[in-house]
């Protein structure tokens, strides 16, 4: 199956310019393996004001049991909750920090 | 991060002078506040609008004491109590019993069993197994156990005896399937003494019952299949036992038959029958699926019309849900000079706000506009507090982002009593095949956005997506009536013959035949239908016939679907039609409106260019002040364009009228927008929007032979993109040209062939 490659940065920064919308192929098959993953390790975003402030969750893969929810985890844009998602993902799939200083 | 106060009303729609009941939900007691407001638009967007609502003067704008209402989910069927039952001391139960979750504690199958002193008796599954509960008045109880697991979805003969004269009594469990192994039998001396039929409670099939708040509460709520239930007043030796499972009443046994319940008749209501001499018919609650295969179901009948004897089977769930009952805590009285328009009662306590819609008509019989607002409430029912991406650990592969749940979003997949919608499974995983709006419908509000629709869950759908076109209607001032799809099912051509033109919402996917009869022969006979939305005219769907409120779906063998239903069970319950897609059904899209569906994704929007079509002088009206060189709808707050979530296109193998115009088409779109299943015959890397041209929009428009016409923009993020710059835009310039044109009496010539 496809791997991550921890090198390939240049996906990394890709994604941070643009989280949601046209991606190239290789990025989207980054994407496609990340968003490949057990239910209970599934992260969601929980909205607490309309357009304007979420926090992060993550589901417990139980039928009917509420997220759990980092309060300390908030976002006033979707797209940087897409890209912390992002970079905890690229660890999980890497075992290597992703860092912004390192981005292309 | 949840909801404190919910209501429901007991109808989507009034005319003047008829009377809606809301009912409230307060969970923290206290007061609230109702007001009346004319809902205009219910999108939060920052480029866009913004929520607008006018408080109108209403008798029922005041301050209300809160209480609380509970809803008692599960379905059961029940017997009412009766001399005749309340007298069995010894007796017989039996049924065939087809578990989904037989794991999932204590459920009751079958009998008279008060949970709440613990007298009576029933045959339950407890712990995986079989077993028979007895209870006496000196509250004795005692149960019997086959000993032997239950495996799930796998028919079984389940009997039990208890004799009086001998305190013995005898279970047993035989699976239909013997490579489950052979049938187990347990008798013994129970320890109670004589068992308390005399407890009060009916007979319940499916669950135990208790009694509260005057309504009666399913509790040990069983998941799974029962056929052919039996209760004799005698404890029946084998041959006896064996011949309660044949599917009528043994002669030799009409003396001591109590019940011999056929599942097979009345499918298409919410009673059951008894061929016993007894005749305690009874009363389903809470709408377990019907019409469903029965033990010997043999794989040669797929319709129940025609094999009947091999669709006695119920399928109960812990989680069905009709009506949630509530008491009604004020009335409001349509006034006569209320305008036709979209309404909410608008409850207020602290912080928390519940809107509950109300579509007013115009007074009876008549119209007040040329133009109808056809609200695609069916869709809103099919939506109904859907919580279908809580379960699935592939929702990003679907949407190109993270879900962004909201406080109702939360409340619903903790309260699962608030029922299902037609995207969800039941807890065993079967499909939600009815759905109710008598019940909180909290995705069905405005200012609700749907968590799986655009980054961070922030595009409204269905609902709160309609009110773009109740706000663009007013900001043009295009006068208009609503009316909803239960509506235009009751009332079919009357209602449709009072208006020159349709307007639909953004979504309308739902359609029952007789509405879909009175829409295509309106625009044989020159009705004008304003297409302002996708993936429309799809999924085939039946109302019950006497029960209000409650539509079914079969999600059959093609299309997009979130389950899927068993083979064989393909036939509606409530009306005996084939379900699934229209399309399977003979009737696409394509041939209605131009355009059907093609692709789905809920990340970014996109927009269209003018093709040479938008040329043609059949389309001069349509074009006018418009620039064929500009791009078409490159703007919006549904992801950024008109052309998203939802894309319908044209095809001629699908219907597409011969001398349809393609006045433009979408391109660009993004990797997660997706064909769907039935444009696929086998799975290829060409899917998205990148690497295949099929994955687009078309804006359509074509006459019909009696004066009439069909526009159709393919997309549902079409309405997102109409008040972009103070709705001086071509997206709204060409709604308007065609929705002017179409109020307008000239008739339509179609061209020559």
């Amino acid at each position: 199956m496809f791997r991550i490659d921890p090198k390939r940065l240049d996906l990394a920064a890709e994604f941070r310019r643009n989280p949601v919308g046209i991606h190239s192929p290789e990025l989207q098959a980054v994407l496609t393996v990340m968003r490949t993953l057990p239910l209970e390790q599934r992260y969601v975003l929980i909205r607490r004001k309309p357009h304007g402030e979420w926090v992060l969750g993550q589901l417990t893969g139980v039928r009917n049991e509420p997220p759990r929810i980092w309060h300390d985890k908030v976002f006033h844009s979707a797209e940087a909750a897409e890209w912390h998602v992002f970079k905890l993902r690229w660890q999980h799939a890497t075992g290597e920090e992703l860092r912004e200083a390192d981005l292309p | 991060m949840t909801r404190r106060l919910v209501a429901y009303s007991d109808r989507f729609s009034a005319h003047p002078g008829e009377r809606v009941e809301f009912k409230v939900n307060a969970m923290s007691g206290g007061e609230y506040r109702c007001d009346m407001v004319r809902l205009r638009c219910g999108d939060r967007h920052p480029q866009g609008p913004g929520f607008q609502e006018t408080i109108v003067a209403s008798p029922v704008n005041r301050s209300y004491q809160g209480r609380r209402q509970e809803i008692h989910a599960g379905s059961c069927a029940i017997v009412p109590d009766d001399p005749r039952l309340a007298a069995i001391e010894s007796f017989t139960l039996a049924a065939y019993v087809w578990p989904t979750t037989p794991t999932r504690g204590r459920q009751g199958l079958l009998g008279k069993w008060c949970e709440i002193k613990r007298h009576g008796f029933a045959l339950a599954i407890d712990e995986g197994e079989a077993v028979l509960i007895l209870g006496d008045r000196a509250d004795r109880v005692d149960v019997i156990r086959s000993g032997t697991k239950l495996h799930e979805r796998q028919w079984y003969w389940i009997a039990a005896t208890f004799d009086r004269e001998t305190d013995i009594a005898r279970l047993i469990q035989r699976p239909l399937d013997p490579m489950l192994g052979g049938t187990v039998e347990v008798a013994r001396l129970v320890a109670t003494g004589p068992v308390d039929g005399d407890n009060g409670v009916p007979l319940a099939m499916g669950a135990f019952l208790c009694a509260e708040d005057d309504r009666p509460k399913p509790v040990a709520r069983y998941n799974g299949k029962i056929e052919r239930p039996r209760l004799a007043s005698a404890a029946l030796d084998d041959a006896g036992i064996a011949a309660l499972a044949g599917p009528i009443p043994p002669e030799a046994l009409r003396d001591v038959l109590r019940g011999c319940w056929d599942f097979s008749q009345l499918i298409e209501t919410d009673r059951i029958r008894d061929l016993s001499d007894a005749r305690l018919d009874g009363i389903l609650l809470n709408l377990p699926a019907r019409a469903m295969k029965g033990h010997n179901w043999d794989g040669t009948q797929f319709d129940w019309k025609t094999a009947p004897e091999q669709y006695g089977a119920i399928h109960f769930h812990e989680d069905d849900l009709y009506d949630a009952g509530w008491e009604t805590d004020f009335t409001l009285e349509v006034p006569a000079a209320m305008p036709s328009g979209v309404y909410c009662a608008r409850l207020t306590q602290g912080d928390e706000i519940e809107r509950v819609p109300l579509i007013v008509r115009p007074p009876k019989g008549t119209a007040t506009s040329d133009l109808l607002f056809l609200v695609p409430t069916n869709s809103y029912m099919a939506y109904a507090n859907e919580v279908s991406t809580w379960p699935s650990g592939a929702a990003e592969h679907g949407f190109g982002h993270l879900c962004g749940y909201g406080p109702e979003d939360i409340f619903l997949w903790t309260h699962p009593e608030y029922g299902l919608s037609f995207y969800d499974t039941h807890y065993d995983g079967s499909g939600v095949c009815y759905s109710s709006r008598l019940r909180p419908i909290l995705n069905m509000r405005p200012g609700h956005t749907t968590a799986w629709v655009g980054a961070g869950g922030t595009v409204p759908w269905q609902f709160n997506a309609d009110t773009h076109i109740l706000d663009w209607l007013e900001a043009r001032g295009i006068e208009y009536d609503v009316a909803t799809d239960e509506d235009l099912h009751y009332e079919g051509r009357d209602l449709l013959d009072r208006y020159r033109a349709v307007v639909t919402g953004s979504h309308p996917e739902y359609w029952s035949m007789p509405m879909h009869d009175a829409l295509s022969s309106w625009l044989d006979a020159g009705g004008r239908l304003a297409y302002l939305g996708a993936n429309g005219f799809y999924w085939k769907v039946a109302f019950h016939k006497h029960l209000p409120g409650v539509i079914e779906l079969r999600r059959t063998e093609d299309g997009v679907r979130d389950w899927e239903s068993e083979p064989g069970e393909y036939f509606m319950s409530f009306t005996g039609e084939n379900g699934g897609l229209w399309r399977r059904n003979g009737r696409p899209p394509q041939s209605l409106c131009g355009v059907g569906f093609v692709a789905q994704g809920f990340d970014v929007s996109s927009y269209y260019l003018f093709q040479q079509d938008a040329q043609d002088p059949r389309a001069a009206f349509i074009m006018q002040g418009i620039d064929s060189n500009d791009r078409l709808g490159d703007f919006g707050t549904v992801g950024g364009g008109a052309a998203g979530l939802e894309l319908d296109w044209v095809d001629a193998h699908l219907g597409t009228p011969w001398h349809t115009l393609r006045l433009a088409s979408s391109v660009e779109h993004s990797n997660y927008i997706m064909l769907v299943p039935e444009e696929i015959g086998s799975a290829a890397p060409n899917m998205s929007g990148r690497e295949n041209p099929k994955v687009r929009a078309d804006v359509t428009f074509f006459e019909t032979p009696g004066g009439g016409a069909v526009f159709s923009t393919g997309s549902i993020a079409w309405a997102g993109s109409l008040a972009h710059n103070g709705y001086d835009n071509n997206v709204s310039r060409m709604t308007e040209n065609v929705l002017r044109r179409f109020v307008d009496p000239t008739k339509f010539e179609m061209p020559q062939g």
